[in-house]
C-alpha cells in the first residue's frame, strides 16, 4: 500500500493545489493544537493545585473543643483533653491508620533568643511521621527523630525565617543553642516547607520541636492537642476519620450524638472533589477539542470528494488500464490520511512547543504551575488523527472505487 | 479471441428503455484487424465498452479469450482488462502530471511489476513507437501524435491479447493519422488482434474487416477480398 508511487501522487495533488489543502489541513492542525493546548493547561491548573496542598492527599486531622452535651453524669463544656493513651488505644484499636502524628503547641505570649537577639515564632512539639503527614525539606541537619522522642531531647528544628531573626549571616545554627521561654533547644536543622507560598511562608516562621521534649519542659506531661493521621495504602481517609473520631469519644466520655465536641477535617474529601473538578475541565477540552478535529475531518473529507471529482477521468483510465478497486480506494484513502496525520502532527508540534515555551518562562501562580503534554495525551492524539484520517477519506475513497469507467472517459 | 453471441444492451432512460444493442453476433479471430463503422448512436461505442469490460450487457454471452465475461467482480473485470485488453483513446486519455514513461509503464504498475523492471519495459515500448527521446516529457508538451504513440505504447506493454482503439485517428491530422495507421499496422503483424471503431472511410479501408453496425445491429460484415484470396 505504501509504495513509492502512491506518495509521489498523493505529492503531485498537493503541490496543485496548495492553498486549498493548505486550508484544509489548517482546520485539524488547529484542532490538535487546541487538543494539546486545553489539556496541557488543565493539566498545569492541576498541577499548581496540587503543588498547593501541602500536606499528604489523605491526611485527616483531630481536634478537640469542648462538650455540647451532658453524658454519663458530666456537664456540658467540659474541655476534652487528648493524652498519650489515645495514641497507643488508636494504634492498638484502628489497623487502618497508617501514620499516627500528635502534636503540642506552645500557646501564650513568649519569645525565643539567641544570645542578644529574640523574637516571637510559632513553636510546635512534633513526631517524626509528621513529614509523612505535612511534607517538608530538611535543608541542612537533619528531623526530629524516635531516639529523640524516647529521651525527650530538647532539640528543634527551625524555619529559614527563624535563622535570618536568630543567626548573623554567615552563622551556622547548626549545633548552637536558642531559648524557647527561657529553656535552651539544640538546633539540629533547618527546614523548608512545601505548598503554595503563603504556607512556605509559614513555615519559615515556625521552630518544630521534639514532642515529648515540649510535653515536660512546658508542663504538657502526657496532653497532646492535635492529631495528624493518615490511612494505609487503599483504605479511604474517611473510614479513619469516622473510627477514631468514634474511639476519642468513647474514651473521653463524650455523648455519640456531639458532633462539637471532636473537630476533624479530611484533606482526602477536598482532594476528591478537585479532582472531579479537573475531571470536568479535562473532559471538556476533549469535548471542545475533539469537535474542531472533526469539523477539520470533515473539511478534508469535502475536500477529497472535490478531489475525486476532478480526477473522475484519471479514475476511468486508471479503471481501464486496470486498477482495482482497492487500489483506488488505497489511492484516496491514504492521501486523506497524510493530509490529516501531517497537519495534525504539525499542531502537535505547535501545542507543545507552546506548552514547553510557557514552561521556560517559568510562569508560575498559586494555581498554575509546569503545563505539560504527557504520552497518553500524544497517543490519544495521534490515534484520534489516524481515525479521523480513515473515516475523512472513506466516503470520497468509496465514491471513487464506484467510479464508472464509461463515464468518466466519455467526459469530454 | 472475441465471441459474442446475440448480445443485447438496454439504457434506461427516465421510465422508459433504450434498447441499444438488438442481438450482435460477432466473431473475431486471433490476429485480425477490425474496424468497427458506424452513425453516432449505432452503438459502436457501446460495443467497445461491452468488448473492453468497461460495460456489462444484460442479454446474450460474450466470450474473450475463451473465457466468459460476465458479471464478473470489479476486481476480476480489473484483472480481465489488466491482462487481456489495451485501450487507445480518442483523446488520448495520457495522465497529464506523468511522464510519458511513467504513463506506459502505469499498466505494469497495477501487474505490480517492480519500479525498475516497469522502467525499462516502458522505455522499450516508447522506443518501438519512436518516442524513446521523449520519455520524460509530460504530456502537455507532446503533439496529439506523439501522445496518441505513447497512449499506444502503454496499450501494448501488459502484452494484451487485444486491443481496442476508440476513434484513435479522431483528433489527429492526415500525416499523424496515417503514422498512428502504421502503427496499428505494425502491431497486427505481430499476431495481436486490434479492433478500431472509427468513422473515416480511410481508417476502415486499412483494415482487412470493416463491420458496419445500424441502430444495434449489424448491417453489414465484409472481409477484404485480396486477404481472403492471399489466405485462400
Amino acid at each position: 500500500m505504501f509504495d513509492l508511487d502512491k506518495w509521489n501522487e498523493i505529492y503531485a495533488t498537493v503541490k496543485k493545489h496548495k492553498l486549498r489543502t493548505f486550508l484544509t489541513a489548517f482546520g485539524v492542525f488547529w484542532g490538535i493544537f487546541m487538543l494539546i493546548v486545553l489539556l496541557g493547561a488543565g493539566r498545569g491548573f492541576q498541577n499548581g493545585v496540587e503543588e498547593s496542598f501541602d500536606v499528604a492527599k489523605n491526611a485527616v486531622f483531630v481536634w478537640s473543643r469542648r462538650t455540647s452535651e451532658p453524658y454519663k453524669g458530666l456537664k456540658v463544656g467540659r474541655r476534652v483533653q487528648f493524652t498519650n493513651d489515645d495514641v497507643k488505644a488508636i494504634r492498638n484499636e484502628i489497623p487502618e491508620v497508617d501514620v499516627i502524628a500528635p502534636r503540642n503547641g506552645l500557646g501564650g505570649g513568649f519569645s525565643v533568643n539567641y544570645k542578644t537577639k529574640s523574637s516571637s515564632f510559632e513553636v510546635n512539639g512534633e513526631y517524626p511521621d509528621f513529614l509523612k503527614v505535612r511534607p517538608a525539606e530538611v535543608i541542612a541537619g537533619r528531623f526530629i527523630n524516635m531516639l529523640d522522642i524516647e529521651q525527650k531531647r530538647k532539640v528543634a528544628v527551625i524555619g529559614e525565617r527563624v535563622q535570618e531573626v536568630l543567626f548573623e549571616e554567615g552563622e551556622k545554627p547548626i549545633g548552637k543553642y536558642i531559648r524557647i521561654r527561657g529553656i535552651s533547644f539544640k538546633v539540629v536543622g533547618i527546614s523548608r516547607g512545601k505548598g503554595d507560598s503563603e504556607d512556605i511562608k509559614e513555615a519559615a516562621e515556625t521552630i518544630i520541636i521534639c514532642n515529648t521534649a515540649l510535653q515536660q519542659a512546658f508542663n504538657q506531661v502526657n496532653k497532646v492537642g492535635f492529631f495528624a493521621f493518615t490511612p494505609k495504602e487503599g483504605i479511604p481517609a474517611v473510614v479513619i476519620e469516622d473510627k477514631i473520631k468514634a474511639l476519642l469519644a468513647k474514651r473521653h466520655s463524650i455523648a455519640p450524638t456531639d458532633k462539637k465536641a471532636l473537630g476533624s477535617a479530611n484533606v482526602e474529601k477536598e482532594y476528591a472533589r478537585v479532582q472531579g473538578l479537573f475531571f470536568i475541565i479535562g473532559a471538556f477540552s476533549w469535548f471542545v477539542s475533539i469537535g474542531t478535529i472533526i469539523a477539520g475531518a470533515v473539511g478534508v473529507s469535502n475536500i477529497m470528494l472535490v478531489i475525486v471529482r476532478e480526477r473522475t477521468k484519471e479514475i476511468g483510465i486508471r479503471k481501464a488500464l486496470g486498477a482495482t478497486p482497492w487500489s483506488i480506494i488505497s489511492l484516496i484513502l491514504q492521501e486523506s490520511i497524510v493530509i490529516t496525520a501531517l497537519s495534525g502532527y504539525f499542531g502537535l508540534l505547535a501545542g507543545t512547543a507552546l506548552m514547553e515555551f510557557i514552561n521556560s518562562m517559568g510562569v508560575k501562580g498559586n494555581f498554575f504551575a509546569n503545563p505539560e503534554v504527557d504520552m497518553t495525551i500524544a497517543v490519544s492524539a495521534l490515534a484520534t488523527l489516524i481515525v479521523t484520517g480513515t473515516f475523512a477519506g472513506f466516503i470520497p475513497a468509496r465514491k471513487a472505487a464506484r467510479v464508472n469507467p464509461v463515464e468518466a472517459l466519455s467526459d469530454e | 479471441m472475441i465471441t459474442l453471441k446475440q448480445v443485447h444492451k438496454y439504457y434506461s432512460v427516465g421510465k422508459n428503455k433504450l434498447h441499444v444493442l438488438k442481438g450482435l453476433d460477432v466473431d473475431i479471430q486471433e490476429g485480425e484487424l477490425v474496424s468497427i463503422m458506424g452513425s453516432s448512436g449505432s452503438g459502436k461505442s457501446t460495443m467497445l465498452n461491452i468488448l473492453g469490460i468497461l460495460d456489462d450487457y444484460d442479454e446474450g454471452e460474450y466470450h474473450l479469450n475463451n473465457t466468459l465475461i460476465q458479471n464478473l467482480s470489479a476486481k476480476k473485470a480489473a484483472y480481465y482488462r489488466n491482462r487481456f485488453l489495451g485501450f487507445v483513446f480518442q483523446s488520448f486519455n495520457l495522465l497529464s502530471f506523468k511522464t510519458a514513461q511513467e504513463n506506459v509503464a502505469l499498466p505494469l504498475y497495477y501487474q505490480k511489476v517492480g519500479r525498475r523492471k516497469r522502467n525499462k519495459l516502458a522505455m522499450e515500448y516508447l522506443e518501438m513507437v519512436g518516442l524513446s527521446d521523449r520519455a520524460d516529457h509530460t504530456p502537455s508538451e507532446l503533439s496529439g501524435g506523439q501522445k496518441q504513440r505513447v497512449a499506444l505504447a502503454r496499450a501494448l506493454i501488459s502484452q494484451p491479447k487485444v486491443i481496442l482503439a476508440d476513434e484513435p485517428t479522431g483528433a489527429l491530422d492526415t500525416q499523424t493519422t496515417q503514422e498512428v495507421m502504421d502503427i496499428f499496422k505494425e502491431v497486427h503483424r505481430k499476431g495481436i488482434t486490434v479492433v478500431i471503431v472509427t468513422h473515416e472511410n480511410e481508417i476502415a479501408e486499412q483494415t482487412d474487416r470493416v463491420i458496419r453496425l445500424r441502430d444495434g445491429i449489424i448491417e453489414s460484415d465484409k472481409v477484404k477480398q485480396e486477404e481472403l484470396t492471399v489466405k485462400e
